[in-house]
């Protein structure tokens, strides 16, 4: 042993403790770098901030003109008319009924998806269709659209009589088959953590295996399933591009899904697209409906995570 | 005793099922397959160099892609070079800082929402904003914040993920070692985690690349005949070029939309394949 | 070479997790260039308390301290005691060998120096020396850009240990460093903390009595928190006071 040692250190510029009393490695910078990190982070409740103050500054001069009695008592929404409405429920209407269609499609597949990725798939199956799914999470929206206007529209205009041109049901369709991943891959991640125990006690009773997962693994995974869902919802009521180019543009209270509907979403847009003079109450309208849009979805994000948060605190 | 019948019933059963949870899985991906299909063969029709060295047209056999596919690039480069560095500070505060304070906490669920807020949402605040507020005007610096705003989130939770990843050890060591939190992320953090964030970060790139709504709010133009100049400049996408196409009556725009889809799709593509090879050369420097 | 002045003094000494205490009230004067092995069960807290001596512990959320260590007789938890630079004084090597993945050898060697704000001009030299102090250099010398993490498990603990001498400590803390790694590479490792010992006050924790027979001059028995016995080790091996020590080294519970 030699060259190591502290004794045998020539210029050692090692000092005793008592010399770095006081001193700090570089404090300051550190606490500045701190400080500037937090100040990112911080950047996102300040978008938060910025979303409410930005729609509700523009939205409550709205409601000095429209009383919240008209918005939400009246069922006519003709803002652009000379003969002006604001009953906001044909484009709430608009809007759920898409988002119920497009449900039933996406978490029956969905969940069943999910059952065979965790309950059924060999692991390199699983490999292979997790991330295709996740494509059509991927595809833009606008690709979407086209897809419902020019193949399914069509598609189902020779299957349905009385099928629109516009309609609800084509953009629902394909709106579901895109959220197809956000309810299989959260389904997934809680059936999974489903412990092995009770699949095996339900096995040893004498159970088989879809009572197993229809009575047992399901049951058990059920916050998952309903934070997927309810978080599904959310993206549905949110999504704009699909409905904005294949239900078409009328505001128009129905439950028929073969009549073309106008979603909140899509009114922003045919708002947009047109030129509306700035602080005019049609502009007002983009904010109040978008103040109505970020609340509902918000209530559902705000479900959602809490239940997705009880399955990850499992 | 169970019988022999409802033992054989049990079994098609069991198989009837497997096979219904197995077509959950491959019909979703046969409908991508044939909207990927459908897409090509209609897109196909357009799709030459004249298409993608065009300006937009009155007539649909002249009309192109340039100013749309330029204002895409130059509005994604913004949005990347705002939300990236904001979004791995964010991250790297969040999980190197402020474990378990109740800041962090608040901070974390609020980003949890917002990745939930719909993008036309995004757009509204743009609008007020930005456009109005800030007096950006309809502008590539306007959208630029925009979508940086909107993908700020995934960036976050992607580095997140990535920064999680680094194994606790690695931190203990270079403490151990006597350096500060600082010198410990900057010089072994921050490098380990690095391919993750990238991968992470070029992902909602690509994501933001495809987004319209927001754009369509913060007042993208669809008929666009010069190139984007300038921060300042007027703008459009590719996603805005295709969706003004698929509202026009004549059947032909109809083709262009999809030439166009091509186009955004081939360039998301080309983005997900270079974090694909990113990852891997830095996968194999890690050793 | 002096072998009774004290380099670290510990008094009074209490640690927690958030409400649950895990050292209570420890006393012990750990003797300079010797090494002291801190043995006990399993969760009886000799861990946490090497943590205690180069303020690691704290790191942990909700950890608190309680008590004084004087190194040289000046306390390191004083308001005045910047941690991190304390740590440079009290070097410390992991159970598990940690070299940073990305780095080469050399580079994991300098480690401490890069990190910390520069490579002086003689680094090659600084490498050298740490890895022959660390028996490494043999093995390594012509592949020290080759990456840290391409080492042999027995390898990469002793680059670790020339890490820790690299930024020249004056106290080596080590946790378990043998736990992770093969029979052959834990007596290369047990013979270089044995020969460390000469130079460096060092205190090992070790779940293996044997090990802490062969490398230490000393040893402490801690159970549940608490200083039961601490010695010369030939004394506590051969002759332990206490009759709890005696049943945990005779294998009674443990």
């Amino acid at each position: 042993m030699d060259g190591a040692s502290p004794d045998s250190r020539s210029q050692s510029n090692r000092r005793a403790l008592s010399d770095i009393r006081g001193e700090r490695a570089s404090g300051l910078r550190e606490r500045v770098i701190e400080g500037g990190l937090f100040a990112c982070a911080a950047a996102s409740v300040l978008t938060t901030l910025g979303i409410v103050v930005v729609l509700f500054m523009e939205a409550i001069p709205f409601f000095f003109d429209v009383s919240l009695l008209e918005f939400f008592g009246s069922t006519q929404w003709t803002p652009l008319y000379a003969d002006a409405n604001f009953g906001v429920w044909p484009l709430v209407g608009g809007t759920l009924l898409v988002t119920v269609i497009a449900i039933s499609v996406a978490l029956p597949f969905g969940l069943l998806a999910a059952i065979y990725l965790s309950e059924y798939a060999s692991e390199r199956a699983r490999k292979i269709f997790k991330p295709m799914l996740e494509i059509l999470a991927g595809v833009p929206t606008i690709v979407y659209g086209y897809f419902a206007l020019v193949f399914v529209t069509p598609l189902l205009q020779q299957v349905i009589p009385g099928m629109g041109g516009f309609n609800a049901l084509s953009p629902g369709i394909v709106m579901g088959i895109m959220i197809i991943p956000m309810i299989s891959s959260l389904s997934e991640d809680a059936l999974h953590a489903v412990p092995d125990r009770l699949r095996e006690s339900s096995y040893a009773l004498g159970i088989n295996r879809i009572q197993t997962i229809w009575y047992v693994t399901l049951p058990a995974a059920r916050s998952g399933i309903v934070a997927a869902t309810t978080l599904a919802v959310s993206r549905a009521i949110g999504e704009t591009m699909i409905v904005a180019i294949a239900a078409g543009q009328m505001a128009n209270l129905t439950m028929d899904p073969r009549e073309s509907v106008q979603t909140m979403t899509a009114y922003i847009v045919q708002l947009s697209t047109g030129d509306v003079p700035t602080g005019s109450l049609e502009y007002q309208t983009l904010f109040a409906v978008g103040a109505l849009l970020f609340l509902m979805t918000f209530a559902m994000n705000v479900i959602g995570q809490w239940f997705a948060r009880k399955v990850r605190n499992q | 005793m169970m019988n022999k019948d409802q033992r054989i019933g049990g079994r098609i059963a069991e198989w009837g099922f497997r096979i219904v949870c197995l077509a959950a899985v491959i019909i979703p991906l046969l409908v991508l397959a044939t909207l990927i299909v459908d897409v090509a063969i209609d897109g196909a029709q357009r799709l030459s160099w004249e298409f993608i060295s065009s300006y937009p047209s009155r007539i649909p056999e002249q009309a192109g892609v340039l100013p749309a596919l330029v204002g895409s690039l130059f509005v994604i480069a913004l949005t990347g070079l705002l939300a990236i560095p904001i979004g791995v500070a964010a991250a790297v505060y969040l999980n190197e800082y402020g474990k378990n304070s109740w800041v962090a906490n608040i901070i974390e669920i609020n980003i949890a929402n917002l990745a939930g807020v719909p993008s036309v949402v995004y757009g509204l605040l743009g609008l007020g904003l930005f456009v109005r507020f800030a007096g950006m005007g309809r502008s590539v610096l306007a959208a630029g914040c925009t979508l940086a705003l909107l993908i700020l989130p995934i960036v976050i939770m992607a580095s997140r993920e990535a920064l999680r990843s680094v194994p606790g050890s690695l931190r203990e060591a270079s403490y151990g070692l006597g350096a500060t939190k600082w010198e410990t992320i900057r010089q072994v953090v921050l490098p380990m985690a690095l391919p993750g964030i990238l991968t992470g970060t070029i992902l909602s790139i690509s994501r933001a690349i495809g987004e319209t709504a927001p754009l369509i709010v913060v007042g993208a133009v669809a008929y666009m005949t010069f190139l984007p100049d300038g921060l300042d400049s007027s703008f459009s996408v590719l996603p805005i070029q295709i969706y003004d196409w698929t509202t026009r009556p004549q059947p032909e725009f109809l083709i262009n939309a999809a030439a166009g889809i091509v186009v955004l799709l081939s360039v998301m593509l080309l983005l997900n394949a270079a974090a694909i090879l990113l990852r891997n050369k830095y996968q194999k420097r890690m050793y | 070479m002096s072998t009774t002045s004290t380099k670290l003094s510990v008094s009074d000494l209490d640690a927690s997790y958030g409400d649950h205490q895990v050292l209570h009230s420890i006393d012990m004067d750990i003797p300079a260039k010797e090494v002291t092995a801190l043995i006990g069960p399993s969760g009886c807290g000799k861990s946490t308390y090497l943590r205690c001596l180069n303020r690691m512990h704290e790191l942990t959320t909700a950890a608190t301290v309680n008590g004084t260590v004087q190194l040289d007789g000046a306390d390191i938890y004083h308001d005045d005691i910047d941690p991190v630079l304390l740590r440079r004084h009290i070097g410390m090597v992991f159970q598990k060998p940690a070299p940073f993945p990305t780095w080469s050898i050399a580079d994991n060697v300098l480690a401490g120096l890069k990190l910390t704000g520069g490579v002086p001009d003689n680094a090659d030299e600084i490498v050298e020396k740490a890895l022959k102090g660390a028996a490494l250099w043999e093995e390594v010398k012509d592949k020290l850009d080759k990456p840290g993490t391409s080492l042999s498990g027995g390898q990469q603990q002793r680059l670790c240990i020339a890490r820790a001498i690299t930024v020249e400590p004056d106290v080596l803390l080590m946790d378990e460093p043998c736990s992770a790694i093969d029979p052959v590479a834990t007596a290369r490792v047990e013979n270089l903390i044995h020969e460390l010992g000469e130079n460096y006050t060092i205190v090992v924790v070790t779940h293996n009595m044997q090990q802490a027979a062969r490398i230490s001059d000393k040893t402490a028995f801690l159970m549940m928190g608490e200083l039961v016995e601490f010695d010369e080790t030939s004394k506590l091996f051969s002759n332990p006071s206490k009759q709890e020590t005696e049943d945990y080294i005779t294998g009674k519970f443990g």
